[in-house]
């Protein structure tokens, strides 16, 4: 099984990166941009085939490591195996 | 006082703090590899600024949970003295010792220079050296020095007289351009509600030492050892 990470940063803290990223872009010519929050995406492969038990365990890496729950959230999605 | 600087791979301020430190003590402090997991009897522990772990994933965040950092959390709860250092503030706060987060300074950029810090409360051991308000010049030396809380751990930190150090400009004044790196409140480093845990950006180990160019960081370290020898 593989499990996607999305890490993302709450709203409300200050994201100089996506702003930069914004700034950049509208240099490059792209109009209509309202903003941009940059993230992490992660993936990890996983031995085993219970999808809700690999479920509890990323979200467990999660709020233990992956993501600092101060400052982000994240999203975890499990591919069938 | 026995003293222990933890050592990770890519520290880099580790033996800046073993020198400040002996230079106060008047002998050496241990140096404690990352792997250790029992650690001998003492009274204060140096987590010390760099790169731990190549700062992969978040700064501090591999760190936080090495072996040696569980140990570092239980000796904190127990009482013993930890300072954290630049990097080691980033592990203080990923590993709970400390409220808040680093994160990336707003300006994008690496900052090493010499800062302005006001004392915002001498009256703890890692401080009692310092007058109230005095204002220090102490470097530094980071790219995620942005400290940042919630509105409710903002206030809680208020409310318990756990600022430590604030950035300012030379006459103790906190003006928008005496802010590196665009920490909330000014907040250079912060304590723990029991003042037994000091995390800081700036690097009192690198003005320790007229020859440094400063001496402003020493009194932190003579601090240190007049109350906990």
């Amino acid at each position: 099984m593989k499990a996607r990470i999305h890490v993302t940063l709450k709203s409300g803290v200050h994201d100089p990166q996506g702003k930069a990223i914004a700034n950049a872009l509208k240099g490059l010519g792209f109009s209509g941009i309202d903003a941009v929050r940059q993230g992490k995406y992660i993936e990890i492969d996983l031995a085993g085939s219970d999808r809700a038990a690999a479920e509890r365990t990323v979200k467990d890496m999660c709020a233990k490591m992956l993501a600092n729950p101060v400052i982000e959230n994240y999203r975890v999605d499990i591919d069938a195996p | 006082m026995k003293a222990a600087v933890i050592v990770f791979p890519g520290s880099n301020c580790d033996r800046d703090i073993e020198v400040a430190l002996r230079q106060s003590l008047g002998r050496e402090p241990q140096m404690i590899w990352h792997r250790e997991t029992a650690l001998p009897a003492l009274d204060l522990i140096v987590v010390p600024g760099g790169f731990s772990y190549g700062d992969y994933l978040r700064a501090g965040a591999m760190a936080a949970h090495s072996p040696v950092m569980r140990e570092v959390v239980k000796r904190a709860a127990d009482g013993v003295a930890v300072l954290a250092v630049c990097n080691g503030f980033q592990i203080a706060t990923e590993c709970g010792l400390l409220p808040g987060v680093l994160l990336r300074n707003a300006s994008l950029k690496f900052v090493c220079r010499d800062v302005h810090l006001r004392v915002e409360n001498p009256y703890t051991p890692f401080t009692q050296q310092y007058d109230d308000g005095e204002v220090v010049t102490i470097p530094i030396a980071h790219h995620d020095g942005n400290y940042f809380a919630d509105a409710a751990t903002h206030q809680s930190l208020l409310d318990h007289d756990q600022i430590a150090f604030r950035y300012c400009n030379r006459a103790g004044a906190l003006s928008a351009d005496a802010n590196p790196n665009g920490s909330l409140d000014h907040i250079a480093g912060i304590f723990n509600r029991d003042k037994n845990v000091l995390g800081l950006m700036p690097h009192p180990e690198r003005a320790a030492d007229p020859a440094l160019g400063g001496n402003d960081g020493r009194a932190l370290f003579d601090s240190l050892v007049a109350a906990l020898s």
